[in-house]
């Protein structure tokens, strides 16, 4: 099963709510990318299409289809479970309404697969004001999702989310931008993975534990805060930076840094450089190994509950084509990216090396990130 | 999250009855034009062309940016203000 929960903000691809220069409708554009993740056991890939059009002055159009083609056998599903494949889709739609300084943003999001269904609703507005330097938005999205269970079909939960978002975006200088972002989300339902366990002592176990399926909490609220900024040199080069600071009600706190430089060379190529850090504490009810089965009320062994850090290191070029004044396309862009992401666990075991219960060494893994695309302009 | 968003509530309601109960003299009322003077714009509208290139902007690939941030939700417990917003993913 694909963690489809986190779909609650994809309306918002297509949309424009979040803090931008100034409150003005997208550009007019196409986007057909191809995306692969591989590391830790996931083979992950498929396209992603996105398409943006104005219908006269005032009002912008966007569709985006996706695809994730998911074969995994990760360390969780090797040690509970069976390397299995499956497909989701995800299609969304916005429409922006720009009247004078204010846009208005509304986006439609739906995501299938063989036991996850979800869909996302999304509203926003963002009002650029003096003289365009300050732009002020604010979003509110829903997601509504079902939960299933392969083999089991009387398993069927629901659960729903809302955020609330606030960006501010200000021009600094001529060559300087930074925006400020703070969002709170707050969960309710069932918000754990069926397939996914815990694990206990068991001294009737041949190894000396057993698994038994999580339990967690029925609510969750989260709020994060970041701030990032961009600054121009006259070499046509930009350096820029990110800073974001998170917690949540399940007692993880998380930071993420990240640093980059972005250069243009001989009119037609762009270069990027970027290099990020994450880390985050565990969640209040983790533990890689719990003394006995139904310790607690609430028992997780999610390796994304527990306590890690993951750097991040990044390429990508660009090159522009550029046509003549009064074409049907009037630039066109070949891009390839591609991201190397170190994961680093620091009370998560890999029980698939055996040297005893709660011996084993912590879990790290690496995975590549290849993003082609062609970009249009029209 | 019902505290931030009463606090922001709030902090509309007084700036709101700040401005209405006050009533400026025209002694400050001098003062304020002078203060707005300082206060205009002070990026003008012909001075941004470097913002408005390539190398500056966010948004410059809207899809690759989403799936990164799709990428990291999915692996990640932190969630929320990221510049732009991702969508769900194949993660297990």
């Amino acid at each position: 099963m694909a963690v489809t929960r986190l779909l609650f903000a994809v309306a918002l691809v297509l949309t424009s709510i979040q803090a931008s220069i100034a409150a003005q409708l997208p550009e007019d554009r196409a986007d057909a990318m191809y995306h692969s993740y591989q590391g830790g056991g996931m083979s992950i890939d498929g396209p992603s299409i996105l398409v943006r059009k104005k219908i006269g002055s005032a009002v912008s159009v966007s569709a985006n289809y996706y695809v994730d083609s998911v074969s995994s056998a990760s360390v969780d599903v090797l040690a509970t479970a069976s390397p299995y494949k499956e497909e989701r889709d995800e299609q969304s739609v916005g429409i922006d309404f720009l009247n004078e300084k204010t846009l208005l943003s509304v986006g439609y999001g739906q995501s299938n697969e063989n036991d996850y269904n979800a869909k996302t609703y999304s509203i926003g507005v963002s009002q650029s004001f003096f003289g365009d330097l300050s732009t002020l938005s604010f979003s509110y999205s829903r997601g509504d999702d079902e939960v299933g269970q392969t083999g089991n079909p009387d398993f069927l939960e629901q659960a729903s989310r809302a955020n609330f978002k606030l960006g501010w975006s200000q021009i600094a200088s001529k060559n300087w931008t930074f925006d400020v972002a703070l969002e709170t989300i707050s969960d309710q339902g069932y918000l754990n993975n069926p397939y996914r366990s815990y694990r206990y002592l068991d001294a009737s176990a041949a190894n000396g534990y057993s698994y038994a399926t999580e339990i967690y909490p029925s609510t969750r609220t989260s709020t994060a805060m970041a701030v990032r900024s961009r600054y121009y040199f006259p070499i046509d080069g930009a350096i820029y930076g990110e800073a974001r600071v998170f917690s949540d009600t399940w007692g993880i706190e998380a930071q993420n840094y990240k640093l980059g430089y972005t250069q243009a060379l001989y009119d037609n190529w762009l270069l990027d450089f970027h290099i990020r850090h994450y880390a985050q504490t565990k969640a209040d009810f983790y533990q890689d190994l719990f003394d006995r089965k139904d310790q607690y009320n609430y028992m997780a062994r999610d390796k994304e509950m527990s306590t890690y850090s993951d750097l991040t290191i990044g390429l990508k070029v660009r090159y522009l084509f550029k046509f003549a004044p009064g074409s049907i396309v009037n630039a066109s862009s070949l891009n390839l990216a591609w991201d190397h992401i170190q994961f680093d666990y620091d009370d998560f075991r890999n029980v698939l090396v055996n040297d005893g219960a709660g011996q084993e060494p912590f879990y790290a893994f690496s995975a590549n990130v290849v993003k082609a695309y062609i970009s249009i302009w029209y | 999250m019902n505290k931030l968003v009463n606090a922001i509530v709030a902090v509309g309601l007084i700036s709101t009855l700040a401005a209405c109960s006050q009533t400026p003299a025209p002694e400050a009322l001098a003062q304020q034009s002078n203060d707005d003077a300082w206060l205009t714009p002070w990026v003008k509208p012909y001075e941004r062309e470097n913002l408005n290139k390539a190398v500056m902007s966010w948004d410059l690939d809207p899809v690759a940016n989403a799936y990164m941030h799709h990428v990291y939700q999915a692996r990640e417990s932190a969630r929320g203000a990221e510049g732009t917003s991702g969508g769900g993913c194949g993660c297990n």
